[in-house]
């Protein structure tokens, strides 16, 4: 991407401002509310769980052994793969990255509608797709759960007109967590590629159809690599919360459709947690990401240095 | 007309109850350098960008080599553009801009490489294959939409006002190179733009063109020195407009009452009219003296221009002239308010409809 942008170094500095002076408070923020936690949690996850909740402070690997590993009821067992937690980050990565596909093919062709309009339209457009984000996520995902249950508005629709003779049983299914996820994070997608859509230029497919290019080859090799920095922003910005999402599978999803948000989450919550234990998949959820994120960079920075 | 490549014939472009092209008829030959002239909003470019296909047209035929290509989508037509803002592929290289046409179009990656090499090669790009657009300055940028508009061997190419993103001295360089270009490849070229002096140094013919109306076609000698309006005259160069009551017309030769009383003869295409309007460029008057004089004047303000002095004259009826003198040691340049004698150079006044 970096190659895109000409000239941008020319001339004088005075006007940048000073960039120790810029950064500061973003630095002083990340500081103490995010790397500090962080490493709370780092250390936290090697230590020994307190049966009521909280940690004793006594190094250990129990809390990364027990995520992989399975030694049986009382721990006396020869080691196995432990499949239950990898199961559940397996089902969770699934999930956010379906949930990031089907976001990115709604919300594209909802973000070139919204970059095609008029300037006025477009505030107005950008107002309709953000309003329903101002009422709370936890209402709006109850909202949803009262909609699809068996006994909501949705079956009693469907069963009133005919269409299905017995509700269609969504609730607390995959299905179900997955139209929430959809649901609670399709502006994050619509945002930048919208942002990205806004500054294309349209002469560009003007001079590709000029060069014998179809509509759908324009789209292949045009418009969908020069807005990729919006689709890849929008990608990392749903799928990153969907992975670790824990009011949709909560509320909406059942036993089955359990996920690393939701499972994190127990271990915090009330009597009956593991902090270490909660620690050590957090970090591990963490590592993920981070390969996710650093891959992407490396294929990046490749791509412009040849 | 012979070796016709491009037809375009009644060409009626409506946006909305707004009509920008007005059953636009113009014949471009084959390995022409053909110039669509005129003032914004004149339609120009949408009657461009109807030939390249971006526009569907309202009415009438744009006949390529004698097929009406009118219905076609732009990748059906055998014609390339070069943008006014270049719209070069930022996330391709040079090299890759150059050759996109060519692999649509079915190409080999080896023969599509060596046709967008030998492209660039002609626009002196060689050196600049793996940059991307971002890279490069304006004038190079202009070279790869020129060369990625060539890379396919269009029948014809279509400029959309190609220099007016370069400063002056480059638009003059890249003037001679395009009309170079021209030549050794023998594809036509369609050209538009709203600069007169573009259209006088590069082009074959020119049609100039206002309110969605052909003007009037022509090499741009005919433009200039025998043009067919009072639009055109005053459109292409500085002219002197003067209103005249007509004596007698035949054969194409007028005779008309210059104010002052003096009658002089002038070619015109008109067959008949009491009254006209005489266009005179202002280098083809010289300063005589009032004896001998066509028109007897008042001098005004002078501007200096360099190789030229601009001198303003004021008829006894109010009327303005300019008077353009070369900046010769010779030259006499008489001081504001002295009363000039004004004589017009054999043909140099043309009579139009009024």
């Amino acid at each position: 991407m970096a190659a895109m942008a000409p000239g941008g170094a020319s001339g004088s500095d005075i006007y940048k401002g000073n960039a120790v002076k810029l950064l500061l408070p973003t630095w002083l923020v990340i500081g103490v509310f995010l790397l500090i936690p962080v490493m709370l949690m780092a250390v936290y996850s090697f230590l020994t769980k307190e049966f009521r909740g909280g940690v004793i402070w006594e190094f250990t690997l129990t809390a990364y052994d027990q995520f992989f590993l399975n030694r049986g009821l009382f721990g006396d067992d020869p080691a196995s793969i432990e499949w239950t937690y990898i199961g559940i980050f397996w089902r969770s990565i699934w999930q956010a990255g379906l949930a990031t596909i089907l976001c990115l093919l709604i919300g594209f062709p909802t973000a070139w509608f919204i970059a095609t309009r008029d300037a006025r339209m477009r505030t107005v457009w950008l107002l309709i797709v953000t309003v329903p984000y101002w009422v709370n996520l936890l209402i709006r995902t109850v909202s949803m759960k009262f909609l699809i249950r068996d006994e909501g508005p949705l079956n009693a629709a469907l069963m009133w007109s005919g269409i299905i003779d017995a509700p269609l049983g969504i609730i607390n299914t995959n299905l179900a967590v997955q139209l929430g996820l959809f649901y609670s994070y399709l502006p994050f997608m619509v945002l930048p590629v919208y942002a990205a859509v806004e500054r294309y230029d349209f002469s560009l497919s003007e001079a590709a159809a000029d060069l014998y290019a179809s509509r759908w080859t324009i789209l292949r090799l045009v418009i969908l690599p020069v807005v990729k920095p919006g689709i890849i922003a929008g990608c990392i910005l749903v799928f990153v919360p969907s992975l670790g999402a824990f009011l949709a599978p909560d509320l909406l999803g059942g036993a089955k459709s359990f996920m690393i948000g939701s499972l994190i989450e127990e271990q915090f919550k009330g009597a009956a947690g593991n902090w270490p234990f909660g620690a050590a998949s957090a970090m591990i959820l963490m590592a993920i990401v981070m390969i996710v994120l650093l891959a992407y960079a490396r294929s990046q920075t490749r791509e412009t240095r040849t | 007309m012979i070796g016709t490549v491009i037809s375009i014939d009644r060409v009626e472009k409506r946006f909305g109850t707004f009509t920008a092209l007005h059953g636009v008829s113009v014949d471009i030959a084959d390995n022409e350098f053909f110039t669509l002239l005129g003032p914004s909003g004149c339609g120009k470019t949408t009657l461009l960008r109807c030939i390249a296909g971006f526009e569907p047209v309202s009415g009438g035929q744009i006949r390529l080599n004698g097929e009406d290509i009118a219905p076609l989508p732009p990748y059906r037509r055998p014609v390339n553009t070069v943008f006014q803002h270049y719209a070069l592929f930022p996330h391709m290289t040079v090299l890759e801009n150059a050759m996109f046409g060519l692999q649509r179009l079915g190409w080999g990656v080896v023969d599509a490489e060596g046709r967008a090499r030998q492209a660039l090669e002609l626009v002196h790009l060689s050196a600049f294959l793996k940059r991307r657009p971002g890279q490069l300055s304006g004038g190079q940028q202009q070279r790869v939409a020129l060369a990625r508009a060539l890379a396919p061997e269009p029948r014809v190419l279509l400029l959309d006002e190609p220099l007016s993103a370069l400063d002056l001295k480059l638009r003059q360089a890249v003037r001679m190179e395009l009309k170079q270009i021209q030549r050794e490849t023998g594809i036509a070229f369609v050209f538009v733009t709203h600069d007169q002096e573009e259209a006088l140094t590069m082009s074959d013919r020119i049609a100039v063109m206002s309110d969605g109306r052909v003007q009037q076609v022509g090499t741009p000698r005919e433009i200039y020195e025998s043009p067919a309006n009072r639009f055109v005259a005053d459109f292409i160069g500085e002219t002197n407009l003067i209103e005249v009551p007509v004596l007698n017309i035949s054969n194409g030769l007028a005779e008309v009452s210059l104010p002052g009383g003096r009658a002089i003869q002038c070619p015109t295409r008109l067959v008949d009219a009491t009254q006209g309007v005489l266009s005179v460029r202002p280098e083809r008057i010289d300063l005589c003296a009032p004896s001998e004089a066509d028109l007897i004047a008042t001098a005004g303000a002078q501007v200096y221009l360099g190789t030229d002095i601009q001198l303003k004259a004021h008829l006894a009826g109010g009327e303005q002239m300019t008077v353009r003198l070369q900046n010769a040691a010779a030259t006499v340049l008489p001081q504001s308010g002295a009363r000039l004698g004004l004589r017009l150079e054999a043909g140099a006044a043309r009579l139009l409809a009024a």
